[in-house]
């Protein structure tokens, strides 16, 4: 185990900003912490950095508590989302600042700083200073700069939210690539789903801070643990259901009672893609109108609108929208191939409901 | 400019990046000592030497009748200097917020003049312009208008000093903003006028009032300018600080102090002003922050819409 | 006039006119009207006005003095602005308060509880004066009430620069292993250098003019305790205009050159403080 955190919690004043969270990665991950503002998870970085001291719990680095250890000491390397360079330094100096202090010699900081100024391809650049560089070049510095000392495991506060969008992908590639090249055991903290789900082997979802799930991109995306992760990670559409004559209905749309009594409420959620569509108006379950259209690249959203008035998210790929020959007002009908039931409160879901559904044959009338 | 929020993660900070309590401490006495001695010493030094000779003779220095007049004048120099800065601060910073015009840089230098000339030097150059041997003096006297060892001298020196207050406030706060609100306004059919008084202006009322607040201290404080062209006559042009010297070379222990309270006091409620207006527009500026939500370090930018920190003119 | 860009508000030419007429009649003719009549002076009177042996003491007196002001107010104001800002103490919303109260304060105020202060019999001077440490009327009352003057000067150019001084490059010192001293020694002091500087030459400007305080503190005795202005006062009691006006344009060239120096160090801190 590279990291661990066992029951880690962290108050501000009042403020419970990280509480009871345990997690553990291992050498060679790439790990993202993923949440919405304020969830927490810059904390629980800065905790494993040494840069705060939790309130309760212990952090462990290769196997070692670092409760009591300084953050001079705990050789990590930290990347800040404002860069935070050394302005006052060269781009050389930055890199080499942290092998200085651990008393290298001369000759040994003029190989490591040129080797890592090839390996972020910062050529040329030794001799500049950070206001000299652009938004992408002062990110890599910082990453060269946080690398230099061979850190046992490399923090990344929002590394790339600083950058625009075409430097954040490139950014994104070299961390990638960084991470599989030198091996790198990494943890980087980001509110951007889509981004932890491309470059992370692992996502540990935080919310109100609290972990609410941890797992791969595709474990979190197809089996979300709490309706939280299931509204944070990609689109889904929830409902409210109510059990009424036995069947549980919302809207037009009807569900099995799933044990629930008569009069009683439960949710459920599924994703656009298990949406079916035809073009024909009665060739499938339910009855809608085309609103409006996103054009998502290869796959399109449509939003679909109910005779009540309720409206739902499904996808289609580009061929199959042309296929059907869908376009905005036009009357479709769909059926949803499977869907998942939601805890009441937003909480954990029962394991064994949690795995998609099959939708029972006698509500999925006509094809 | 530091938010409540931003105060916080410095207060939570690990002591991995702070000084060790031995050093913090030593620090915190060594500059508590240097502002007690420099700073609290002299203020509690005005009122104490002020009333050494008890509240009657105290009472006394200041219903003295030449000191009433002095009060009298101190306060008609102000009421008229003040707000005159006041409508020019908001007319240039229109000008030079607003627009983009060649020579607005020198513009700027040249309002900024008047903080780096002596205040001596600036009697003298009014001496020398309306003075009897100045440029303007056979005119002046030929039409019997005395501006030199009177009033309007006065007044002409204390506007000259006091000039840049309102303006060096306004016109940073007014270039932060931008001209995006009165273009929306006048989109939206407001004429100039009504622009200038139900956009621009409420928006930056606080820089004004915090111009106005320094502009007046000065005003009512300025001693060389207003010295070398006052003539001394005791009772018609004596401001407070110049009764202040006055009374000082009479070797009075009390009465001098005794002038000098009031315009100490004068100088306390700025100081309670001041306050007052920066923690009100800290306040709204920790707001605006924290609705602008996640990145902390990002946001970490001066924020320019407040009068915190004004740097003192010279 | 070339409008790069159409604007559409109004009243531009309104009030850069008013500005102009109202800047030009308070400020710029009474400066222009002393270069003027100084243009009467020749060369040779001029430097004797100016440079006689009197006026040398007086500028010594008022530059030398100013110089130790403003290097005292460069590092108590730099302790203090670390102090305000960083630490947590009781009174401490007290003295940032009272930070600006030697600018709060008219400068005759100041001179005379300086003066009072430091006097034999004053608070500080029954304690000082048996030791040989005179604060008034001496060139060390003219060093004490100028480093009161520029104290705010030096406070308040640093205070917002501290403020926003990036805890992350701190931070960032830290995870790579660097001491605190390292830190403040290797990342954090020189980033402040230029705002220091900048503070210092402020607190310089001011002093270099100053004249309120002075007069209260120093006992004006000619040759000792005599700063610029003052002598410019005792011409003018002399209606010796010539030679008033002649102390004032070496010191108004003073200023001057100054103030360039100010708005470059400016410039070179604000380049500084960008990333």
């Amino acid at each position: 185990m590279s990291i661990e955190l066992r029951h880690v919690s962290k108050r501000f004043g009042g403020v419970e900003a990280v509480s009871d969270v345990s997690f553990s990665m291992k050498d060679g991950e790439l790990v993202a912490l993923l949440g919405p503002s304020g969830c927490g998870k810059t904390t629980a970085l800065r905790m494993i950095a040494g840069l705060e001291m939790p309130t309760a719990g212990d952090i462990y680095i290769r196997g070692q508590r670092v409760n009591d250890l300084s953050v001079q000491k705990r050789n990590v390397g930290f990347v800040f989302q404002a860069y935070a360079l050394f302005k006052n330094m060269s781009v050389f100096h930055n890199i080499a600042f942290g092998l200085k202090v651990k008393k290298w010699k001369r000759g040994a900081i003029e190989e490591r700083v040129s080797e890592l100024v090839m390996l972020l391809d910062l050529c040329g650049l030794e001799k500049r200073f950070p206001h000299q560089l652009s938004g992408g070049q002062r990110q890599r510095v910082a990453l060269a700069r946080a690398l230099a000392p061979n850190p046992t495991v490399l923090l990344l506060d929002e590394p790339f939210a600083a950058v625009d969008a075409k430097i954040r992908q490139e950014l994104r590639e070299w961390l990638v690539h960084l991470q599989y090249d030198l091996k790198l055991t990494a943890l980087f903290v980001t509110h951007d789903q889509e981004e932890a789900m491309e470059i992370a082997d692992r996502i540990v979802i935080f919310s109100h801070g609290r972990v609410e799930q941890i797992g791969t991109p595709r474990e979190v995306y197809e089996s979300p643990a709490t309706e939280f992760v299931a509204r944070f990670i990609g689109v889904m559409n929830v409902l409210d259901v109510e059990v009424r004559g036995g069947v549980g209905r919302a809207g037009e749309l009807e569900f099995p009672a799933h044990g629930h009594g008569e009069g009683e409420r439960f949710r459920i959620g599924f994703r656009p893609y298990a949406v079916s569509i035809s073009s024909d108006p009665s060739a499938l379950r339910y009855r809608a109108v085309v609103r409006h259209t996103y054009f998502l690249g290869v796959m399109m959203r449509v939003e679909l609108e109910l005779p009540s008035g309720q409206t739902i998210r499904a996808r289609v790929t580009k061929e199959d929208y042309a296929r059907l020959g869908l376009a905005d007002d036009r009357e479709v009908s769909f059926q949803l191939r499977e869907y998942r039931l939601l805890a009441s409160e937003g909480g954990l879901l029962e394991p064994e409901v949690a795995v998609a559904r099959e939708m029972p044959p006698m509500l999925g009338e006509g094809i | 400019m530091t938010s409540a929020r931003h105060r916080e993660r410095h207060a939570a900070s690990d002591r991995s990046t702070r000084e060790p309590p031995f050093i913090k401490w030593t620090l915190i006495t060594v500059a508590l000592t240097f502002a007690g001695l420099f700073l609290l010493l002299p203020l509690l030094n005005v009122f104490v030497q002020a009333v050494s000779k008890g509240w009657v003779f105290y009472w006394k220095s200041i219903a003295d009748p030449d000191t009433q007049s002095a009060i009298r004048l101190t306060l008609l120099i102000a009421g008229i200097t003040v707000p005159l800065n006041m409508a020019f601060g908001l007319v240039a910073a229109w000008a030079i917020a607003k627009f983009d015009f060649p020579g607005k840089a020198l513009l700027l230098t040249f309002i900024d003049l008047p903080f780096s000339v002596s205040p001596v030097v600036t009697g003298l150059m009014l001496v020398l312009l309306f003075g009897a041997q100045g440029l303007l003096g056979p005119w002046l006297q030929e039409h019997d208008v005395k501006i030199i060892f009177a009033v309007p001298g006065m007044v002409l020196a204390t506007l000259f000093v006091t000039f840049p207050f309102v303006a060096r406030e306004l016109i940073p706060i007014m270039q932060a903003q931008g001209t995006e609100q009165e273009q929306a306004a006048m989109t939206l059919g407001a004429g100039g006028w009504r622009t200038f008084w139900t956009v621009t202006l409420p928006s930056v009322k606080w820089g004004l009032l915090y111009g106005v607040i320094l502009c007046n201290a000065r005003a009512l404080g300025e001693f060389g300018a207003v010295s070398v062209v006052s003539g001394h006559i005791t009772g018609l042009t004596d401001t407070l600080p110049l009764r202040v010297e006055k009374l000082y070379h009479e070797f009075d222990s009390a009465a001098p102090f005794a002038v000098a309270s009031l315009l100490a006091l004068l100088a306390l409620l700025t100081l309670v002003l001041k306050t007052l207006l920066e923690w009100k527009t800290h306040r709204q500026h920790a707001k605006g922050q924290q609705r602008g939500a996640e990145p902390a370090a990002l946001n970490s930018e001066p924020g320019s819409d407040t009068a915190h920190f004004i740097r003192p003119s010279l | 006039m070339t409008e790069k860009r159409f604007n559409p508000l109004p009243g531009f030419r309104l009030t850069l006119g008013l500005s102009v007429f109202y800047l030009s009649a308070i400020v710029l003719i009474p400066i222009a009207a002393l270069f003027i009549k100084a243009l009467d002076v020749s060369w040779a009177d001029f430097w004797r006005l100016a440079f006689n042996a009197r006026a040398l003491a007086a500028y010594k007196l008022t530059f030398g003095a100013s110089l130790v002001a403003a290097l005292a107010n460069a590092v108590f104001g730099t302790l203090l602005a670390w102090v305000l800002v960083r630490y947590r103490f009781p009174g401490r919303r007290l003295i940032d308060a009272l930070v600006d109260f030697p600018f709060a304060l008219p400068t005759a105020v100041a001179g005379l509880t300086l003066a009072s202060l430091f006097s034999e019999n004053g608070w500080l001077g029954r304690f000082l004066v048996p030791y040989g440490i005179r604060g008034a009327f001496t060139p060390l009352g003219v060093v004490i009430a100028l480093t009161f003057v520029g104290l705010p000067f030096a406070v308040r150019t640093l205070q917002p620069v501290l403020e926003n001084f990036d805890r992350g490059v701190e931070e960032a010192a830290a995870t790579l292993g660097a001491g605190r001293l390292r830190t403040f020694l290797t990342v954090i002091a020189p980033t402040l250098v230029p705002t220091i500087v900048t503070g210092f030459a402020l607190a310089f400007a001011r002093a270099i003019g100053e004249y309120g305080s002075i007069v209260f503190i120093s006992g004006n005795v000619p040759y000792q305790t005599e700063i610029a202005p003052f002598l410019i006062v005792m011409r003018l009691e002399e209606y010796d205009y010539t030679g008033a006006m002649a102390l004032a344009v070496v010191l108004m060239v003073c200023s001057f050159l100054l103030l360039a120096a100010i708005n470059w160090l400016e410039h070179w801190a604000s380049h500084f403080e960008k990333q």
